[in-house]
């Protein structure tokens, strides 16, 4: 009896570990966080990838319409994963992507840009990764989105795939 | 090319050959001859040199740099040099497997050879469960990781090895570690027939108990050049960061552990067999479960190469069949056979062996939880949380203590009854050790009686094998080596963490940064040009405040083959520190960032484990057994 019932634990525990296992895989590893209260995105002022001038953040957001901040990097691999996605989202005339390139060498984003092609309305420079953190960002890449009261109201770490890109048009329609 | 062709039917071989063994075999189980049927070795041996053809074939891909092979251009370049051409055959998870393969396959031949005085439809079985576990892995490579894929267009140049893992250390830890890692699997499946056949007894442990030795001296020495790596290269200035993938060797490690002393229970009293048993088949199953979260992409971490869910799967139902199956066995063929020979006198070796068990068994829940939770919370509640030194730290250190005391005084106990002798000695050493902590740390920490206690049990394990050593001379001289080691190794981590200092801050060419009365100072950069990566070099020079001086040259790497940027840290070992010496590229300016750390006692981490394993040689080496 005694045996029985040990068997019995072993059984349910060991197959509730093989379930668990078997999802973690197929999680993915892109996470969402959720966002409680929605925050206002920072004030700031930050150079330009192309000028090299100086801008405010009322003035990169100055439009009625959404925004998208992406935060990459040349050398970030993920960010070539994801970057035909945000091609196709730039093709989207409800919103305005603007990058946010992260500790990166110029010439290589400029490579990397012409490379892979520019989904961006505007290009912002965060050298020394500050502006990243004022905007709560893990890593890169990442991506936000910025409503019309310039609140921020989604976050995306890690690469963003099809499924969020059907999620953001469906925030922006 | 052609080689391509002859490494992958050498598989193909090898897992026919692993089907015909199991059929001869089974076949020869009940022939009535005494012996093993001289076939089987054959087969065995024959498996062995396929797998070994298989395996030199990948690796002459990899000196030929022939981009034809998928395996090779993933993972290699023409500029590597001709060491590490050689050791990316087994830094990707296609040729590590492969590795596996190999071990498995050597380590069962082996095992047909020196068991030649044991029953033979234990042998038999032995083969059996060996020979499953071996098509299981033959299975896993040939059809979600074969290495030797075929590339046409064939590419002009590979795509480079992970400069992180072009590293001396790094090339030789996974085969050693592989050894112990794998090995385990030899344990399992004996086990497993020792079960079946109700075998469980004193001739078996004498005979497995080599076995377990070799694994854990393998595994210990494999955990060892890990972590040296880790130290050395990733320029963390630690040498353990209970990062999964490190998490997932020391869990065996401890099972391993706790596996040898239950050994030495079983082969005197015929007792705790069920712990024998069931450490034996934890410890290969810990052994896959670490290759399932590494190579499965669940975890991230450096380690985890690819990210397939189609092996995470194929290994996930493989290692549940295992489990399944061996528990399975476990629960029907078991008996406990005398039940009274596991009443153990309190005071007695036997208790403090259970005693060092139960330790083992709560420091693997401390290891696993902290690896595994992570998944399952992710999993169940879709939150994702990181587990960090602090946890183990704040669940192991405190419990250091009484597992430290009771190890001092175990192995003094004699079998069966014992009494404490010599308690005036004992006393005597411990107040020596409680005072002799409390000068050293006195100005050193702030929670001081907190790690007076700890150091203090250190020294005494440490001054009570010292005197066993001087005293008792040659009587289970290897015991107490490991366990000096052991004690080596407690008290140089402590000591190294205790009074470990740090300097981080930002200096260009020229430059003097001083801080109590020490001074760093950058005397000029150097540029150097390698086949595989350009380095920036940093001539540094270090006064300490007894004014005497020396030089430290860290260097930035800038590899081709991926273009990756390391850094290189420079490293002066003496018997008393380490000085670490790091640098880092501060974008867009002319300054540098650097780190400069004194580590008390590095190197007796590494002579204390090398300590360790040199007990546990001298215990496989031993003639006669000590009573």
């Amino acid at each position: 009896m005694k045996n029985k019932f040990i068997l019995f634990t072993v059984i349910v525990a060991i197959s509730f570990c093989f379930i668990i296992f078997y999802k973690g895989l197929n999680n993915s590893n892109t996470y969402t966080p959720k966002i409680t209260d929605k925050k206002n995105i920072p004030i700031f002022e930050a150079k330009d990838f192309n000028s090299n001038a100086y801008l405010n953040s009322e003035k990169i957001f100055e439009e009625d319409i959404f925004y998208i901040i992406n935060i990459w990097a040349s050398w970030c691999v993920p960010c070539r994963t994801e970057h035909p996605l945000l091609m196709k989202l730039s093709k989207n005339q409800s919103v305005k992507l603007v990058g946010l390139n992260y500790k990166d060498n110029l010439n290589n984003a400029k490579d990397f840009i012409n490379e892979f092609g520019n989904p961006y309305s505007q290009i912002i420079i965060d050298n020394d990764g500050t502006l990243s953190i004022e905007f709560g960002a893990y890593g890169v890449p990442e991506t936000f989105i910025i409503d019309k009261n310039k609140k921020i109201i989604r976050k995306f770490v890690g690469p963003i795939n099809e499924e969020i890109v059907e999620k953001i048009e469906s925030i922006i329609k | 090319m052609l080689i391509n062709q002859i490494g992958y039917y050498s598989l193909i071989l090898g897992l026919l050959l692993s089907v015909l063994l199991c059929g001869v075999s089974i076949k020869d189980f009940n022939n009535s001859s005494k012996q093993i049927n001289q076939k089987v070795l054959s087969l065995s041996f024959l498996q062995l040199v396929f797998v070994i053809v298989s395996f030199v074939s990948l690796i002459f891909s990899f000196i030929n740099s022939d981009f034809s092979n998928e395996t090779v251009f993933n993972n290699s370049h023409t500029t590597k040099p001709l060491f590490y051409k050689i050791s990316g055959t087994w830094g990707n998870h296609e040729g590590s497997l492969l590795l596996w393969l190999l071990v498995l396959t050597l380590f069962i031949f082996l095992f047909l050879i020196k068991s030649k005085q044991q029953p033979k439809k234990y042998r038999i079985l032995t083969l059996l469960f060996q020979q499953i576990i071996i098509i299981g892995f033959f299975l896993f490579v040939l059809l979600t990781s074969n290495p030797f894929n075929y590339l046409f267009p064939i590419p002009n140049e590979g795509l480079g090895l992970n400069p992180i893992l072009q590293d001396p250390a790094l090339a030789i830890h996974p085969p050693i570690l592989y050894l112990g890692y794998v090995g385990t699997s030899i344990i399992f499946s004996s086990s497993l027939a020792a079960v079946t056949q109700n075998y469980v007894s004193k001739e078996w442990s004498q005979h497995i108990k080599k076995w377990v030795l070799v694994s854990w001296i393998f595994l210990t020495l494999g955990i060892m050049l890990g972590s040296i790596w880790a130290y050395y290269e990733l320029g963390w200035g630690g040498f353990w960061f209970w990062d999964p993938v490190e998490n997932v060797s020391l869990m065996p490690w401890l099972t391993l552990t706790a596996l040898l002393h239950c050994i030495a229970v079983l082969e005197r009293r015929s007792a705790l067999t069920s712990w024998v048993i069931i450490l034996s088949i934890t410890t290969f199953t810990l052994s896959m479960c670490g290759t399932f979260l590494v190579r499965s992409g669940i975890l991230n971490s450096v380690h985890t190469f690819a990210n397939d869910p189609a092996r995470g799967i194929f290994i996930l139902i493989f290692l549940f069949v295992l489990i399944t199956l061996s528990l399975g066995i476990f629960f029907f063929f078991h008996k406990e056979n005398n039940k009274n020979s596991n009443n153990f006198f309190w005071l007695s070796r036997e208790t403090s062996i259970l005693i060092n068990n139960w330790f083992m068994m709560y420091f693997l829940s401390v290891v696993l939880i902290g690896t595994v939770y992570p998944i399952f919370l992710d999993v169940i509640s879709n939150e994702k949380i990181s587990v960090g030194p602090p946890f183990y730290q704040k669940l192991i250190v405190p419990f250091l203590i009484p597992f430290l005391l009771f190890m001092s005084l175990g192995p003094r106990l004699k079998w069966i009854k014992s009494k404490i002798e010599n308690k005036n000695s004992l006393i005597i050493t411990f107040i020596i050790s409680v005072m002799l902590t409390f000068f050293i740390l006195k100005n050193l920490t702030t929670d001081l009686l907190f790690y007076t206690v700890l150091v203090s049990v250190a020294f005494f394990l440490l001054f009570t094998t010292l005197k066993e050593l001087f005293i008792k001379k040659f009587y289970n001289i290897s015991q107490t080596v490991a366990h000096f080691g052991f004690s080596l190794l407690i008290l140089s981590i402590l000591f190294n963490s205790i009074l470990s200092s740090e300097i981080i801050t930002n200096i260009k060419i020229g430059e003097k940064y001083n801080y109590n009365k020490s001074e760093i100072f950058l005397k000029k950069t150097e540029e150097r040009k390698e086949s595989n990566f350009n380095a920036i070099i940093g001539h540094f020079e270090i006064k300490d405040q007894s004014g005497k001086i020396i030089e430290l040259k860290p260097e930035i790497r800038v590899y081709n083959q991926p273009v990756i940027i390391t850094s290189e840290a420079d490293i002066k070992t003496t018997l008393l520190d380490d000085k670490f010496l790091a640098m880092n590229l501060v974008k867009g300016n002319e300054y540098f960032n650097i780190r400069y750390q004194v580590k008390p006692f590095m190197v007796w981490i590494w002579i204390s484990v090398l300590l360790l394993s040199l007990g546990g040689l001298m215990s496989l080496f031993k003639k006669k057994y000590e009573k």
